[in-house]
């Protein structure tokens, strides 16, 4: 099919971002799926060259070793398993919340409905980590909440929030909360509410309504917000950093002190590896979720 | 009118050339095989159900799409690799394609200033043209300001405006409500005539290619059936599905029982009767009167070469069939089971011994008189003998 | 049946609330006297000091310049590649690269930050060995690096953008006479303008914002604000930082105001519009 363009002012225009993809997106994880197979040396960078030169001749050496010690030390293993733990009750009270919202906010009068989307928008442009960290003085020992919880009387001692899982699943849902209620409204606006009077008409009472209607007709919605919210959390590293424990880590942790404290690249790398292909049956289903979408609006 | 007439009077080949083109779509042939010349001064419409190739076509000839095979000559010139935005061609998109961000008068002048010419020869243009679809009025809106027709006039403004040879309209109509689109049919036709542009108009409504069209081609599976002015395709139509496509017709299915020089025999079962096609403008209207028969067929185009035991199609238009109340020994006689009341005219559908069901329709005045057909009532049934015609496809 | 049910009213007005109370939190205590965030000092407050210690601490100043600076050369770069991308994408139908492309401008929205920000930092540390460039990290690096990440948004935002308007727009200019570069100048461009425009103010958001790739591409004495700001709240709560957050809170709302205020024009523009269009077909 002949699009408008000539061939070479074409080729440029998907060349261009290409290029630069290949070269800043693409290459670099075969980068890192390659230093993860190689071993750490104390010299710059700290890891073996892949090829060792074998009388002139580059013989390729790979060393399953970092994966072998991430299957050998539980401490990965927990780690991953937490980090999954953390992920799917973070995204199930997400759910459990921003539901509710995007419904509310659906079925809310046009005229208030872009102001209500954009007061759950708004705290999207503000920084995510200032608001991160106001979680530290609301949650802390001597905090906020339990200044006020005091003073009222509800409770005598001050009751420990902060460096816990709770401490945790907050700042993911408060963080990721918009990335739930937005993709949900998307596609609880489009519902015909032709379809809840039928039901009603047809005997339906709310509650079967929205079980047998309305539920079974966002379930894209439901899977492109949970996945918008579980993928980055089971690699989040600023949340459990500011305000989780110090004595179970998730895998996001694990890698960056892989990589700063102990300068071990190598398992960083693989650390990373293993990351990513828990993640690529998740990214894909979102990444066909999304071509989905794209499409039924052409 | 023809287009062969047309072009002989300008003293020169057709205006536009298609020679055996095709394209494929992955595969699937979207236009397969296409010959047509149109002349100049023509109105041609493309006349085919969705994914008959119609829109493909004119996309060849816009240039917005490169034939795989085939050539095309406008005046002359091989334009099959010229990209569209040098073609002497312009094209009103069934969406209107109106530039959102751009006013009424900007649309307009939009292809203009693509020709350099001065500021003061587009405004002159533009405002010319605004007066001719009466939109002058309307030279700062902006598209979403106006309403459908209004849009609809723009769009022919701004492909008008270059003054093409050649105007390419893609179901010009289809967006428009009913009473608007049969009043914009004229309004198009006058332009066009005023103008002297030749129009290609691509459309899947057989009662607007008939209204419009000077000549039309009916598209089917990418490939271009039968091509003629109105009624020569409605009164002859090539085959089966040109016969059903345009309108509506009652198809009965014959064998050939004698192939000679001057005529048919075709046995139709479905008839119940043995069919005499004789060459010649009628057979049995010596006296000047219409024969009034189902039994004998006049080939007014003459005998179609086709082998004996051979399979036909007897096509016969609803409205060329007459009822009477049943007398004649020997006519087809039939039931009536249901008649549908359309205002200007009622249809009917009869049932005939061999169980087919035969659509008759008869103008209202008939209705209103005493010999007045009800249900079940038993009829005969007959027609002019040129009627019939005799399809091999 | 258009009224929502009290529970999903009363979850919204939850859930807002959530939203909100930690920055009101950090605004009201950004006023405190107190060292201790977390006290009223209602002696001494509402008191502006810890505004003027901030603007008084030259490592935030020079952070927050050095983040400006980043972003605002990341995110034109990635307005500049995301606006090609996105043009490719929505326009240019089937191409070889083209799936490579849409997975590659998806990839990065979902990537958790800090294997982009490893592989980024192998990849320039290995670009380094082989020719050279970059020499060290820093500023250069963490420009890079942003700019990955945020064409990706600019990219889906123009795509969106673009496959909401019917392709023919272009091919009616194209027939009407404009070469390639004339129809992406006057048809294309002024389209997806608006696109363009918010997908810049997002990735200049997003560079803002961003610590974990810059933490592991920048260099020593590259610190950008967030990771200024990280390093210092990992040590606990810290008025100036709360001072620091109300000014941003401050910049934002004034630029959601601005923008909601336009918008509110824009509709009732529409509006008036709309009855004209309707006028017209009578």
């Amino acid at each position: 099919m002949r699009r408008f363009g000539s061939p070479s002012g074409r080729r440029l225009v998907a060349g261009i971002p290409l290029a630069w993809l290949a070269v800043l997106f693409l290459v670099p994880f075969l980068i890192v799926l390659k230093i993860s197979f190689s071993e750490m040396r104390l010299a710059v960078p700290p890891y073996a060259p892949l090829f060792a030169s074998h009388h002139g001749v580059p013989v390729p050496e790979l060393h399953l070793s970092n994966y072998a010690f991430l299957v050998s030390d539980p401490l990965y293993a927990s780690a991953f398993l937490y980090s999954l733990k953390v992920a799917a009750v973070s995204t199930a009270v997400c759910l459990l919340l921003g539901y509710p919202m995007a419904y509310a906010i659906a079925r809310s009068r046009p005229s208030r409905r872009t102001v209500l989307l954009m007061l759950v928008m708004l705290p999207f442009w503000t920084s995510f980590l200032l608001r991160v960290y106001a979680w530290i003085g609301l949650l802390q020992n001597d905090g906020i909440i339990n200044n006020v919880l005091l003073y009222l009387g509800l409770i005598h001692r001050p009751l420990v929030m902060l460096q816990t899982d709770f401490s945790v699943y907050i700042g993911i849902v408060y963080s990721y909360l918009p990335f739930m209620v937005l993709p949900l409204y998307a596609n609880l606006e489009k519902h015909d509410p032709a379809l809840l009077e039928a039901a009603a008409d047809l005997g339906a009472r709310p509650f079967a309504r929205f079980l047998r209607i309305t539920l079974p007709q966002s379930v894209h919605g439901i899977a492109a917000g949970s996945l918008l919210v579980f993928i980055p959390a089971i690699g989040e590293y600023v949340i459990p950093s500011l305000l989780g424990r110090t004595d179970q880590l998730m895998i996001g942790r694990v890698l960056s002190d892989e990589f700063f404290e102990n300068r071990d690249w190598p398992l960083a790398s693989a650390v990373a590896i293993v990351m990513l292909l828990l993640l690529v049956v998740p990214i894909t289903l979102l990444q066909r979720s999304e071509r989905r979408e794209l499409e039924a609006r052409r | 009118m023809s287009a062969a007439g047309e072009a002989a009077r300008e003293g020169e080949g057709p205006y536009l050339r298609i020679e055996g083109v095709s394209k494929r779509f992955g595969g699937f042939p979207a236009v397969d095989d296409v010959s047509l010349s149109i002349g100049r001064g023509e109105v041609f419409c493309l006349l085919g159900g969705s994914g008959s190739g119609k829109t493909t076509l004119l996309r060849l000839l816009a240039g917005f799409e490169t034939p795989d095979r085939g050539k095309i000559y406008i005046d002359g010139e091989d334009v099959s690799a010229v990209p569209p935005y040098r073609r002497p061609v312009n094209m009103m998109f069934q969406s209107y394609a109106l530039f959102p961000h751009l006013s009424v008068e900007k649309n307009v002048a939009f292809g203009l200033e693509q020709e350099r010419l001065s500021r003061q020869e587009i405004r002159q243009r533009v405002g010319e043209m605004l007066e001719i679809v009466k939109m002058a009025a309307y030279g700062p809106r902006r598209p979403h300001q106006l309403s459908g027709g209004q849009r609809q006039r723009v769009a022919l403004a701004r492909a008008l405006v270059k003054r093409p040879k050649l105007l390419l309209l893609d179901e010009p109509l289809a967006a428009l409500d009913r009473k608007l689109r049969e009043h914009t049919q004229f309004e198009l036709l006058n332009i066009q005539k005023r103008l002297g542009v030749t129009f290609i108009v691509v459309t899947h409504d057989q009662q607007e290619a008939m209204t419009l069209a000077s000549r039309m081609g009916v598209m089917d599976h990418g490939r271009i059936v039968q091509v003629g002015t109105p009624s020569e395709i409605y009164e002859a139509p090539a085959t089966r599905f040109v016969a059903d496509f345009i309108g509506s017709v009652n198809l009965f299915e014959g064998r050939v029982t004698e192939a000679r020089a001057d005529g048919l025999d075709i046995h139709c079962a479905e008839i119940g009767a043995e069919m005499r096609l004789a060459c010649g403008p009628s057979s049995a209207a010596a006296d000047g009167t219409p024969a009034l028969t189902h039994g004998a067929l006049a080939l007014a185009r003459g005998v179609p070469a086709v082998a004996r035991g051979a399979t036909v199609w007897v096509a016969l238009r609803p409205e060329k069939i007459q009822l009477s109340r049943p007398g004649a020994p020997g006519s087809l006689t039939g039931i009536v089971k249901e008649i549908g009341y359309m205002g200007g005219v009622s249809t009917y559908l009869v049932e005939i011994a061999s169980g087919k069901l035969l659509r008759v329709t008869l103008p209202n005045s008939a209705r209103q008189s005493e010999h007045q057909i009800s249900r079940n009532d038993t009829v005969s049934l007959s027609w002019h003998s040129a009627s019939p015609i005799v399809l091999l496809r | 049946m258009r009224s929502p049910g009290y529970f999903s009213r009363a979850m919204l007005g939850v859930g807002l609330v959530f939203l909100y109370v930690p920055i009101l939190s950090l605004v009201v205590f950004s006023f405190n006297n107190s060292r201790l965030v977390t006290v009223w000092d209602a002696a001494h407050s509402p008191t502006l000091k810890w505004y003027a210690a901030l603007l008084a601490n030259g490592e935030i100043l020079d952070a927050a310049w050095l983040s400006i600076r980043i972003a605002l050369a990341a995110a034109t770069a990635a307005g500049v590649l995301g606006t090609l991308a996105g043009v490719a994408l929505a326009r240019h139908g089937p191409f070889r690269g083209r799936t490579l492309l849409a997975g590659m401008t998806t990839a990065p929205i979902v990537m958790p930050e800090v294997i982009t920000g490893l592989a980024l930092l192998l990849l320039f540390v290995a670009m380094e060995q082989a020719i050279g460039w970059p020499r060290g990290t820093g500023a250069v690096t963490i420009t890079l690096a942003h700019t990955t990440f945020c064409m990706a948004y600019v990219t889906v935002v123009v795509q969106s953008r673009l496959a909401g308007f019917d392709e023919s727009l272009e091919e009616a200019a194209m027939d009407l006479g404009a070469a390639p570069a004339t129809v992406f100048r006057r048809i294309t461009l002024p389209l997806i303008a608006p696109a363009i425009v918010s997908g810049w103010l997002l990735a200049f958001t997003l560079s803002w914002d961003d610590l974990v790739t810059s933490q592991f591409v920048a260099g020593p004495g590259s610190s950008t604000l967030p990771m200024v700001i990280f390093s210092k709240v990992r040590l606990g709560v810290s008025p100036d930082v709360n001072a620091l957050a109300t000014l941003m809170v401050l910049a934002v709302a004034i630029g959601i105001s601005a923008a909601a205020l336009l918008l509110r024009y824009r509709e009732r523009r529409r509006q008036r519009d709309m009855q004209l269009a309707a006028a017209g077909s009578s």
